[in-house]
């Protein structure tokens, strides 16, 4: 399917999204492949590069997490105050 | 231990109320073979596994399926939120919206409330990987229904087949976890 991103923060965390998804993915099939260390290796390039743009996000618009609240420039608590993902939009 | 990372794991939106639709859907958050079901069933579980890759298959699909819970609810929501009176009515929500408004509330498509009853903690991880595996294709099945209804729905399509093709992975990462290699595995929690 095509996504509809509209801005820079859209895309953005289009971005977030895809490489959680791959994480998410890589973490599950590691569950039952412990063994396999091409995907460790694969998993961990994920989580680094999740990571950086987790924080990129943070610093730019809002923190998705609280693990990245420390990047964030506002002086509003903005974890409280931006929408939710049910609200549509940016989601 | 959770952490909530505010944001989808497949977006949402949807720009038309359809209270039919959501009366349909709202089964996936708190139906027979619903997510909420799904996560609980998998994270009650785990304490019995004595293996560690099969507790740890559980709390991870376990911890998906609450990403799952909350795409639905938030399809239902967007179904729900701007329904006009006269909406409800004709729709048949009005037996929803009576007890509810437009609240989301675990219930199966026929109004059965959510019961821990429609999953199993047995104790026994052979049966309880066999529950899992059938409980991943009978979510499968209920997307499959789900999109004979919403096929003209492309804002609903979308997210349901995403959730329709996670519940194929998890079939699939519950049967590795019971295959002999996993299951003799020398990660044991316990020292025999």
């Amino acid at each position: 399917m095509s996504f509809d991103l509209k801005n820079e923060q859209e895309k953005l965390l289009h971005h977030i999204r895809l490489m959680d998804f791959v994480i998410v993915e890589m973490n599950e099939y590691l569950d039952t492949h412990p063994d396999d260390a091409e995907a460790v290796d694969y998993l961990k390039h994920y989580v680094r590069m999740k990571n950086q743009v987790m924080r990129e996000y943070a610093s730019k618009y809002s923190p998705l997490s609280l693990a990245t609240a420390d990047a964030s420039s506002c002086k509003e608590w903005s974890w409280a105050t931006t929408p939710m993902p049910w609200e549509g939009g940016c989601n | 231990m959770w952490n909530y990372e505010k944001r989808l794991q497949f977006p949402v939106n949807i720009k038309s109320p359809n209270a039919m639709l959501a009366q349909a859907i709202i089964s996936q958050y708190g139906g027979p073979d619903g997510e909420m079901g799904a996560s609980m069933r998998y994270l009650s579980q785990r304490y019995a596994a004595p293996y560690r890759e099969v507790a740890s298959v559980l709390t991870d699909i376990g911890t998906e399926e609450l990403a799952h819970l909350e795409m639905v609810a938030t399809i239902v929501h967007q179904l729900t939120k701007d329904l006009s009176m006269e909406e409800i009515e004709k729709s048949g929500f009005a037996n929803y919206y009576v007890d509810h408004t437009v609240g989301v509330w675990p219930q199966a498509a026929g109004g059965v409330p959510f019961n821990a009853c429609e999953f199993q903690s047995k104790g026994d991880i052979i049966t309880d990987l066999m529950e899992d595996m059938a409980a991943e294709q009978k979510a499968r099945t209920t997307y499959d229904n789900i999109l004979r209804l919403v096929r003209d729905e492309p804002d609903v399509c979308e997210p349901i087949k995403f959730l329709r093709a996670r519940e194929i992975v998890h079939f699939q990462r519950f049967g590795e976890a019971n295959r002999e290699d996993c299951s003799k595995s020398k990660h044991t929690k316990y020292n025999h």
